[in-house]
């Protein structure tokens, strides 16, 4: 189907695309065509320019130099507004949601007016059916979980019948399953004519699901290749420009127990919260314990919890190195050798307008020597950045930039660095390398396996399944706040995980 | 057809330290245009605002008396302001902060001399504005009760506990009924700075305590605890912060830092308590604190500048007739032009035009 397709006249062409951000060439003379029918991978690193790219198309950013064609027309793409009409629809990675509306609210803001809210209803109710996206049109944003929030997105950008669609890390919050019922809603998209701009990291789907591909590096389009004679590890080389190492696996040698729960529970905080029900895990020295799941499940409130940003009910819920601490807050779980890192980089595991420096104080001010009687080592913490970016390569415009000045997978590299100088006996990980490129990722997963080969435990919550198989020891599955028994990674299938993140049974209960 | 803000990529720390000459360059635009709506020569005014307390020493020295309690409070301020806080009961504070501080003067009325009475009102003045500004911060982290409402609502009750005591239980048996208590004794009174003029010892305090600040909010594990709660309170229960117990401690500072101001204002330059003591140098505070864009160095140029206007429309009161309120609009059009100044250093405008609005 796809050589029939391209056979046609371009559905859109972008030509000659410069755009300058200062001295800094974020696109730098970009062709690229789009065809009806087809999927589109555009692949590249952080900062490679997808993003600015992608931008351009949505007409948020208008190009320095070039043009855009559309049906052989040009165009001029000055607002979001001008590229909807003309049929350009846009799934952001980060949602751009109203907390504060229902599902439907935020799908009317995004539609023409004078489209009644009963008609929606039905509208959303039916693409729900169709397409597996399940969405309650009267519940409010805030209450949602990720998958959830990405699904209104998907929904909203389809309910204008786009004829091209862009979308940007679509199933990083998806189950398998969830996955290849998104595949299947893009292939009859792409079948019903629809182009289809798909940006991944996730380069193994990119090798199932698309028919061609564009690799961007430094702003400039460096190949264009068909992904399924391609393996993932070419086209990682190909975005990153050397090759990328692989994984070293470790010896699987296990200590004593070093973190542990027992029987932990906790009740839903707010409304629309997940309540812990009953949670016993143990994760030993030199060992990784993969916690998967759908994003609002659980996991949020899990780490809170883990962490000491939230009380356990009881000291004996949860035990580092054997020594109850559930009663404790996290800077004295920190002092015991644990250390704690969450999903979000910005605002929960760093300060994006505080310079390096200060974040690392932010979580080390306790363990890291960096304050006496109460006043800050300036000093010190610099030492720690230094080093922070030298052992974890963090590319920083200064050694003491703001830490909204780094792209997501350098300021991800920083905090998992920052966690992991101290050497710490316990680590507590949620989601390690989400929205970071391949190289990052494959750096923060060495230095996890290289962390719990010198002697650490780790529990590493994560929404992607490819990087639990490739680091885990073992799995669990955490679903409505419940956790399934842990099993060896070999010994179950992605398909029994999936059920068991849905909420089946399955049969993955090996152990 | 609508404005959208869209962040600036090349905003260098010059340009942000430039924003605020720019805001004073623009309020004194708009001042002058309305100088002329009230059918005065703007140069006229300029040069009585402006130039004239600028280059007469005694003036000076009135600027300074004038800017000493606004650096004490605004520097108080700070302290809640960056950490998301919004105490705007400092007037309350302040004068809670004179009347517990005037409890030792006025029982000492009689005596020779005692060199203790100063430093213990002092001290009892700060003791009396934290522990008015702790009850916004026990209600909001006991009940979730708003502070903005809180802090200043109290102000009123601090007002008319004020007006209540000077016209009733302290007032001055000898002062022919006037609602106010009895002159306070010398020893109780703030040391003056120099032999002639009103400059007292209060701009020491303010400047000690804008160094104080510096320190914690450059050096200090609090300081940075109070800048993570405000910049992301995530990150500040990451960080491991107690948030109700910081709140509770920037409101005591903020608090005893504006009950201070009201001592020192009684016994730096008013000498007694009289039903109004403040006139609403609490809330002028607030304009001084993001003038100085919440820095102990900048409020101390905030303060000298709201003085001038305090000072100048005073003076352009009495010499070109030019009523007083023209001095609060002035404040209200420069913190204004102080927002919006920062806020265009950091975003730019788009006029955003479309088929689709």
């Amino acid at each position: 189907m796809a050589e029939t397709a391209v056979a046609h006249a371009p559905l859109c062409v972008l030509e000659g695309i410069v755009k300058r951000f200062g001295d800094l060439a974020a696109n730098d003379h970009v062709d690229l065509s789009l065809y009806r029918g087809e999927i589109h991978a555009l692949l590249g690193e952080n900062g490679a320019g997808k993003s600015t790219l992608v931008k351009i198309l949505d007409g948020l950013l208008t190009p320095d130099e070039g043009r855009i064609l559309w049906d052989g027309q040009q165009v001029d793409l000055s607002n979001p507004e001008e590229a909807a009409a003309l049929g350009i629809g846009m799934v952001f990675q980060h949602f751009s949601l109203f907390d504060n509306l229902t599902v439907a609210e935020n799908i009317a803001v995004a539609m023409p007016s004078g489209v009644s809210f009963r008609a929606l209803n039905r509208r959303i109710a039916d693409l729900g059916k169709r397409y597996g996206l399940a969405l309650d049109p009267r519940r409010e944003v805030w209450t949602l979980s990720a998958g959830e929030r990405q699904r209104i997105e998907i929904v909203r950008a389809l309910l204008r019948e786009p004829k091209l669609l862009i979308l940007d890390e679509p199933t990083s919050v998806l189950t398998p399953q969830e996955s290849e019922a998104l595949f299947t809603t893009l292939r009859e998209l792409a079948a019903q004519g629809c182009a289809l701009l798909y940006i991944s990291h996730k380069l193994e789907e990119v090798t199932r699901l698309c028919d061609r591909a564009t690799i961007l590096r430094g702003g400039r389009v460096v190949a264009h290749c068909n992904p399924r004679e391609e393996t993932p590890g070419k086209l990682a080389s190909l975005m990153v420009g050397t090759d990328i190492p692989a994984l070293h696996e470790r010896s699987h040698a296990q200590g004593e127990i070093l973190f542990a729960t027992q029987s932990l529970s906790a009740p839903a905080e707010e409304l629309h919260a997940v309540a812990l029900s009953n949670i016993s895990l143990s994760v030993r020295s030199g060992e990784i314990l993969g916690l998967a799941g759908i994003a609002g499940n659980g996991q949020s409130e899990l780490f809170e919890i883990l962490s000491g940003e939230r009380h356990a009910e009881d000291a004996a819920m949860i035990q580092i190195a054997g020594v109850d601490c559930g009663l404790e807050g996290i800077d004295a779980r920190r002092r015991k050798g644990a250390a704690f890192l969450p999903e979000e980089r910005n605002g929960h595991a760093a300060v994006g307008a505080m310079a390096l420096s200060d974040n690392v104080v932010l979580s080390r001010h306790g363990s890291g020597g960096l304050t006496r009687r109460g006043v800050i080592d300036r000093r010190i913490a610099q030492q720690w950045v230094d080093a922070v970016i030298a052992r974890f390569d963090v590319r920083a415009p200064s050694a003491n930039a703001k830490a909204n000045q780094l792209s997501g997978g350098n300021l991800q590299k920083f905090v998992v660095g920052r966690e992991m100088l101290g050497s710490p006996k316990v680590l507590i990980i949620d989601n390690p390398t989400w929205g970071v490129d391949a190289g990052a990722a494959t750096l923060i997963r060495q230095a996890l396996l290289d962390l719990s080969a010198s002697g650490a435990a780790i529990l590493m919550i994560s929404q992607d399944l490819d990087e639990i198989f490739a680091i885990a020891d073992r799995i669990a599955v955490i679903h409505a706040g419940r956790v399934s028994t842990p099993v060896p990674v070999g010994d179950v299938t992605r398909e029994q995980i999936g059920l068991l993140m849905i909420g089946g049974e399955g049969t993955a209960h090996a152990a | 057809m609508r404005l959208e803000l869209l962040p600036r990529t090349d905003v260098t720390p010059i340009k942000r330290a430039l924003a605020p000459l720019w805001a004073i360059g623009f309020a004194l635009l708009i001042g002058a245009g309305l100088v002329i709506l009230l059918g005065r020569s703007p140069l006229a005014a300029f040069k009585v605002y402006f130039l004239e307390p600028l280059t007469d020493p005694w003036a000076l020295q009135e600027l300074a008396v004038k800017a000493t309690p606004l650096i004490i409070i605004a520097t108080g301020l700070v302290y809640c302001f960056r950490a998301n806080l919004w105490n705007i009961g400092a007037e309350g504070q302040l004068i809670m902060g004179a009347i517990v501080g005037s409890i030792v003067p006025l029982a000492t009325v009689d005596l020779e001399s005692a060199a203790w009475v100063l430093p213990l009102s002092l001290v009892l003045g700060i003791l009396g504005g934290a522990l008015y500004g702790a009850i916004p911060a026990l209600l909001r982290n006991r009940f979730g009760v708003s502070e903005i409402l809180v802090s200043l609502m109290l102000v009123y009750i601090a007002e008319l506990t004020l007006d209540y005591l000077v016209r009733g239980p302290w007032r001055d048996p000898k002062g022919f009924n006037f609602p106010t208590t009895p002159s306070f004794p010398d020893f109780a009174l703030l040391p003056n700075l120099a032999s002639e003029g009103r400059l007292h010892a209060g701009l020491l305090i303010a400047l000690l305590g804008a160094v104080m600040t510096w320190f914690v909010f450059g050096r200090t594990m609090f300081g940075f605890g109070i800048r993570v709660a405000g910049e992301a309170p995530r990150a500040a229960r990451f960080a491991g912060f107690n948030a109700p117990k910081m709140t509770l401690i920037a409101f005591l500072i903020s608090g005893g830092m504006a009950g201070l101001a009201g001592i020192v204002e009684v016994t730096g330059q008013i000498g007694q308590l009289k039903p109004a003591i403040s006139g609403g140098l609490g809330f002028t505070a607030i304009i001084v604190a993001y003038l100085g864009r919440l820095h102990p160095v900048g409020i101390i140029f905030g303060a000298f500048t709201i003085a001038l206007t305090i000072y100048g429309g005073e003076a352009a009161q009495i010499a070109l007739k030019l009523p007083l309120d023209l001095t609060r609009t002035f404040q209200g059009i420069l913190l204004f032009c102080v927002l919006a100044a920062d806020a265009l250093t950091t975003y730019r405008l788009r006029l955003v035009t479309g088929a689709h609005e």
